[in-house]
């Protein structure tokens, strides 16, 4: 999980990890292979591993549920329709939204559109998950619903999943690994056991920002 | 020094759209989309248009032509010229910038800033050809069929109206549209067509991908896209004018 404040570069970091800002220096390794350094082809193919949700979903606004996840199917596999349609029902029925094959975006609640980009993002089997603030415009209670599906899907199909979010809640409830950006830097990085405990002021002072968690901190 | 940043970008932007395509099929399938959009949906407006400005110039013209030494034909002599030599390559095209090039724009410029052009490149699509080359393929094929229904319905229009205010008879017009009638004149306007539909698709689509910000700056986009196109369809048509023509 990458975490850290509003404006700490967190966005650009992911958009660098998947390749659609250019870094000035680096690498991004992705199983051994430097994305940077490689041919369009190579990148292409890389692209084709990975999933990615969006803040805002990112639907295809003149596409229905059904079509958004059948996509990238049509786009990069020989599936017939019937096979397409079967996996896109899979996926939909996965991120337990059955019946709504036929709505369009505008359509959806917030929690809805999520759903159904983390069911477009796992319809080609990707072995990475980039997620860009996951929860942004949810209510807890979606939030919750939605940090589970990423932590189930992550289990389930034994992929790497890179999460970004201000959001505490998730980082108790999903994270695995930790990583603080304070003004562009890696700040600090540990479990979610040793960030409740850092005496790192910056991190502190994020992780304790909310009252919840300063009662949560005197309380234990 | 701006210009040639612009043409530079211009120029990167077209390369990738001409890009090989992941699947021709989908790339099909997305042109017949865009015909029946871009060109079936301009249909009415470009009748309602092509009709009244046939109409106005054969009133206009008859008008003019109050002198005994010209003889009434000309009115469908100028009717038909002004129709076929301009008034349906370049004053429909300029429409259908304004049209087509805004719903361009406003709809590419839209998916850049709600992410769905990085969700494109993300998943390994060129979303400069899966988006923009349809579109220049469907502008390209179908404003030609659009420009030959207005020079039909410009000349059908003037005829109507010309008969209805008594200011041509049927006699002359039918005469005057059919006298020395150079067939080139309709290829002439049809090379034009095809390079004013090339700009009318593909000058917005550039601003619209490169649109940064939220809804305000869409909107910017999509007037700069027609303004852009718009004077580049008089640019050209000048050009091509003094090429095809002189």
């Amino acid at each position: 999980m990458i975490i850290g404040e509003s404006g700490s570069g967190k966005t650009t970091l992911l958009k660098c990890m998947v390749g659609l800002n250019e870094v000035d220096s680096g690498e991004v390794l992705f199983n051994g292979r430097n994305f940077y350094e490689l041919d369009f082809k190579g990148k292409k193919e890389i692209r084709k591993e990975i999933g990615m949700l969006f803040q805002g979903g990112a639907l295809f606004d003149s596409k229905n549920v059904e079509e958004n996840v059948v996509f990238p199917l049509s786009m990069f596999t020989d599936m017939t329709e019937t096979e397409k349609r079967d996996r896109a029902n899979f996926c939909l029925q996965r991120v337990n939204l059955p019946n709504a094959n036929n709505l369009y975006p505008s359509e959806l609640s917030g929690g809805m559109k999520k759903r159904v980009a983390i069911a477009r993002a796992i319809a080609v089997q990707p072995k990475y998950l980039f997620c860009d603030e996951p929860n942004s415009g949810l209510d807890p209670k979606t939030s919750i619903v939605i940090d589970n599906l990423i932590k189930e899907i992550t289990d389930e199909y034994v992929i790497t999943t890179v999460v970004i979010t201000h959001d505490m809640n998730s980082v108790i409830e999903i994270g695995d690994n930790i990583m603080f950006i304070y003004k562009g830097d890696n700040w600090w990085q540990g479990s979610k056991q040793e960030i409740l405990k850092t005496d790192n002021q910056e991190v502190c002072d994020f992780v304790y920002a909310t009252k919840f968690m300063k009662d949560l901190k005197t309380k234990f | 020094m701006n210009i040639f940043f612009h043409f530079g970008q211009y120029y990167i932007l077209m390369k990738r759209a001409f890009g090989k395509p992941e699947k021709r099929a989908i790339y099909r399938q997305r042109i017949f989309e865009e015909m029946n959009s871009l060109g079936i949906g301009s249909l009415g407006i470009v009748a309602i248009i092509s009709v009244f400005m046939g109409a106005v110039i054969t009133i206009q013209t008859a008008f003019n032509f109050e002198s005994p030494l010209i003889p009434q034909y000309a009115v469908g002599v100028a009717v038909r010229d002004s129709m076929i030599l301009e008034f349906s390559p370049a004053i429909v095209s300029l429409i259908l910038a304004g049209k087509i090039g805004s719903s361009i724009a406003s709809e590419i410029g839209t998916m850049r800033v709600t992410e769905q052009i990085d969700a494109l490149e993300i998943m390994g699509i060129n979303s400069a050809g899966y988006l923009i080359l349809p579109k220049i393929i469907a502008s390209v094929l179908f404003n030609p069929i659009l420009i030959i229904f207005s020079m039909f319905l410009g000349i059908l229009g003037g005829y109507v109206f010309g008969l209805m205010a008594g200011v041509v008879t049927d006699f002359d017009y039918i005469l005057g549209i059919t006298y020395e009638f150079r067939p080139f004149n309709v290829i002439y306007a049809l090379i034009k067509t095809a390079v004013f539909a090339f700009l009318i698709a593909s000058v917005p689509a550039y601003h619209g991908y490169y649109t940064k910000g939220g809804a305000l700056e869409v909107g910017r986009s999509s007037t700069k896209g027609v303004v852009y196109t718009s004077v580049l369809i008089l640019t050209f048509d000048l050009i091509l004018t003094q090429v095809l023509l002189v």
